[in-house]
């Protein structure tokens, strides 16, 4: 195998390019389609700060490693959420790298300053696993990059992701959602802006930059995930994919280009007016805001929400 | 006989094969589709058309990550 671009020994083969790269050039092909990215649809400005929500896991890892290649100025938000053994592992990763890179990475523990965790903490409030812990990243990352004063958040969801949710959406045509699924969510009073900036790279594509960049990302599952429709979304797509490579890259993007604007309607009729929550002055469409709600139902004891310690990793807080 | 060890994850697990082979024959007899899954050597990715040397130890590490149930996001980034 050779490198399209060079001729030299190649490390990879991309179906969906129809190309095979050497080390060089596909780190340089990461980087150029984050660039486009970022570039096409607007998502930050030079002169940003960029919250990066940081699970320790390839694509979260990548895109800051990526962003900071690119000259950002980018910190991370990693946050504890209980999961036994795999928050402990994540975590590490996490603060490894930050570590490593002498990165700003700022920690919220779940557990520790609301009081419950993921896997107990949904079952007494009755909601499943993922969407205690969906609800609950959403609210902090929300809320610490208000509060930190960030321009935008960046998140790791990749092309799979994407192309996964989409079909998702479809087969039930949430429309609602569908008109929400785009590669930028523009900030509105008590959210701030967020930002997907690997939608036009797959996940392999992802590992293999944290290979050839020697980071050190958890490679094992989410005990939570195992069995998920979000998952069997994802191997469906892949069969397609094996049969027609770049399959999934077009059904997004043509998505974005031709059918997203169709739903902003909905998107609009769903906007509800809110006000402040009375406990954390978080947007709500009640006294209190969802994840206050989950707090008082998963934790009935808790105290009220610490602040945010932002430390550098590896030492003292700053 | 010469033999590659495979190493395997979710469960994590070892196999071995009668070598020498190429990657892509490996992949082929453990039923792994390529795109889904990186094959890593002493910390370097492997080609699909690399032949295995005698004795080599593999680490087939898999590419996709869960997500979750929640209809709009995947769930290990937190977007909204």
């Amino acid at each position: 195998m050779k490198c399209r671009a060079c001729r030299a020994p190649a490390v990879i083969e991309v179906r969906r390019h129809n190309a095979n790269f050497c080390r060089e050039h596909f780190l340089r092909l990461c980087r150029d389609q984050v660039t486009r990215a970022i570039d096409d649809f607007s998502m930050i400005a030079p002169t940003d700060r960029v919250l990066v929500a940081v699970s320790g896991g390839k694509d979260s890892l990548g895109l800051w490693h990526l962003l900071r290649e690119l000259g950002y100025e980018a910190d991370g938000l990693y946050i504890g959420l209980g999961i036994g053994d795999y928050s402990e592992a994540s975590a590490a990763h996490a603060r490894a790298f930050a570590s490593r890179h002498d990165l700003t990475l700022i920690e919220i523990d779940v557990p520790t300053d609301y009081g419950f965790d993921v896997p107990t903490g949904s079952r007494a409030a009755r909601r499943t696993p993922c969407s205690a812990c969906g609800l609950s990243k959403r609210h902090l990352f929300d809320k610490a990059a208000v509060d930190g004063g960030y321009d935008v958040v960046a998140t790791g969801h990749n092309l799979d992701d994407e192309a996964a949710v989409l079909f998702g959406n479809t087969l039930r045509w949430q429309a609602e959602y569908l008109g929400r699924q785009r590669p930028v969510l523009e900030a509105r009073p008590g959210f701030p802006r967020k930002v997907k900036p690997l939608v036009r790279l797959g996940e392999r594509e992802l590992a293999a930059y944290c290979v050839l960049q020697d980071i050190d990302y958890i490679v094992d599952e989410c005990p939570m995930a195992a069995g998920n429709r979000h998952l069997g979304y994802k191997e469906a797509l892949n069969v397609v994919e094996a049969r027609s490579p770049g399959a999934k890259f077009e059904f997004y993007t043509r998505f974005l280009a031709n059918a997203a604007d169709r739903f902003q309607p909905e998107v609009d009729a769903d906007r509800a007016a809110l006000e402040p929550c009375t406990r954390c002055g978080s947007p709500a469409t009640g006294d209190l805001c969802a994840f206050c709600r989950l707090v008082e139902r998963a934790a009935p004891d808790t105290a009220q929400p610490v602040e945010l310690l932002p430390t550098r990793a590896g030492g003292a807080a700053v | 006989m010469v033999v590659v060890k495979v190493q395997l994850r979710n469960p994590r697990r070892e196999v071995e094969l009668t070598g020498p082979l190429a990657v892509s024959a490996l992949l082929e007899q453990l039923a792994i589709h390529r795109d889904t899954v990186l094959v890593i050597r002493d910390g370097e990715l492997v080609p699909g058309d690399q032949r295995l040397p005698d004795d080599a130890v593999v680490e087939i590490r898999p590419v996709i990550s869960g997500g979750c149930d929640e209809p709009l996001t995947a769930c290990r980034t937190g977007a909204r």
